[in-house]
């Protein structure tokens, strides 16, 4: 049986990608961000993982505004790189695992979650970005990654609610396939940031502190939090953060921190990230 | 006309939702074009005659040939397409956003490792208006 073993949520902040390629790492603003990911990789080069779900969102690239799917499940068999406008970045191709995503896909639809599929899509900064922070910039990407694009460009997001819920359709889903795989998935976006309007620069660490504590301490909290408030309290923008809520609903109730680690600002944005494991797993 | 939302509350905030989003749909179309390199070298060399190619409104045609950022995103533009045109222009996300916020990019870097703009004031135009009420009163008290 095919098992999730960890859950991952970072930012995915574009300049921290611009930041990678450009070979700005070891500067002093960028150092303190970077920094901060070294013992995240470590952590990921020993779980070894065999896929990784990536739960992230499209910036106007693979989707415009012709066709705004709110969940999209990449079933294809590679994603490669877009141009975002400066040329492709310089990363490997993103392998999928088209079998286990059908799987996936055919189950959470069963489940009642009526997910979009898509089976050519180019990925931007926003899957691209938390790769680099936890598997670095290899040659070829460490393992196979099913992408999962969330609307979050397009008020209204789906709820951190529902988020949630098709969290734990996709652990149900993951836990039906045969073969032994270990999955870890990734939640991204956030922290607080608002790009947008007279308003942009807005960062809100009280609050992204207090979401980080809850994604152990309270997540079912996390799930009530209305979309009025992320924005008033974490900025237009920051409303990605319910798709750090997938991958919590994907985990069990009961996990500890492994690791956190949070910063302001990268760019606009306050980038944070946080590792869970289950709560029993062996030391 | 646009109907009232609960987050129109919230200031210096155009948030891009159904009604600006088929509101805007020329504008984003327009951006979504300056992905492509011959695209962008096209618009480049002549600005208002790539626009016809595309279904604007008098308002948001000069909104973007005059490069009012906030405008274009009030007239249903969305800030990760309107980037592109920023992108275009040589700008990067944190530029675009320092024009956007009234300051210059010094300016705006230097806040943003401060910490950034607080929530604290900028949650609501009521509370807003509520303590500027205060503000005067207490200097009329003064």
């Amino acid at each position: 049986m095919a098992k999730i073993v960890a859950g991952v949520a970072t930012s995915h902040v574009p300049a921290i990608g611009a930041a990678i390629d450009l070979g700005k790492t070891e500067e002093p603003y960028w150092k303190r961000v970077f920094s901060g990911y070294e013992p995240s990789k470590k952590w990921m080069e020993a779980l070894k993982p065999d896929v990784a779900i990536i739960v992230f969102n499209d910036h106007a690239t693979a989707f415009s505004v012709e066709i705004i799917p709110t969940f999209a499940l990449g079933c294809a068999a590679e994603f490669p790189p877009a141009d975002e406008g400066w040329g492709p970045r310089p990363v490997p191709v993103v392998q999928g695992h088209p079998e286990l995503a059908a799987h996936i896909a055919q189950s959470v639809i069963l489940d009642e979650f009526d997910l979009t599929i898509v089976n050519k899509m180019e990925v931007d900064h926003g899957l691209t970005v938390p790769m680099n922070l936890l598997f670095g910039s290899p040659a070829e990407w460490p393992c196979p990654v099913i992408p999962l694009a969330v609307n979050v460009v397009m008020y209204p997001p789906p709820t951190g609610h529902r988020c949630f819920m098709l969290g734990q359709a996709i652990r149900r889903a993951v836990e039906s396939w045969p073969e032994d795989l270990r999955v870890v998935i990734f939640g991204t976006g956030g922290m607080s940031h608002q790009i947008s309007g007279p308003r942009a620069g807005l960062i809100n660490s009280e609050f992204d502190r207090a979401f980080l504590d809850n994604m152990t301490r309270d997540p079912i909290a996390l799930t009530r939090i209305p979309h009025i408030e992320y924005m008033r309290e974490a900025g237009a923008e920051g409303i990605e953060m319910v798709m750090w809520l997938v991958m919590r609903g994907a985990l069990e109730m009961d996990v500890r921190e492994t690791y956190r680690f949070y910063t302001v600002p990268a760019s606009n944005t306050a980038v944070g990230h946080i590792i869970l494991e289950p709560a029993l797993a062996a030391e | 006309m646009r109907s009232q939302k609960e987050y129109d509350d919230i200031p210096g905030t155009f948030v891009f939702d159904a009604e600006r989003s088929r509101q805007g749909f020329a504008i984003n179309m327009f951006c979504m074009s300056l992905l492509k390199e011959e695209n962008r070298r096209a618009f480049k060399a002549d600005e208002p005659k790539y626009l016809d190619k595309y279904n604007l409104t008098p308002e948001q045609r000069d909104a973007i040939l005059t490069r009012q950022w906030n405008r274009i995103l009030e007239l249903g533009g969305n800030i990760y397409f309107t980037a592109k045109l920023g992108a275009t222009d040589g700008l990067s996300f944190q530029q675009v956003a320092a024009i956007m916020t009234g300051n210059t990019q010094e300016g705006y870097a230097e806040m943003m490792l401060k910490g950034g703009r607080p929530a604290e004031g900028n949650r609501s135009k009521r509370e807003q208006a509520k303590s500027q009420q205060t503000t005067s009163e207490d200097k009329i008290r003064g």
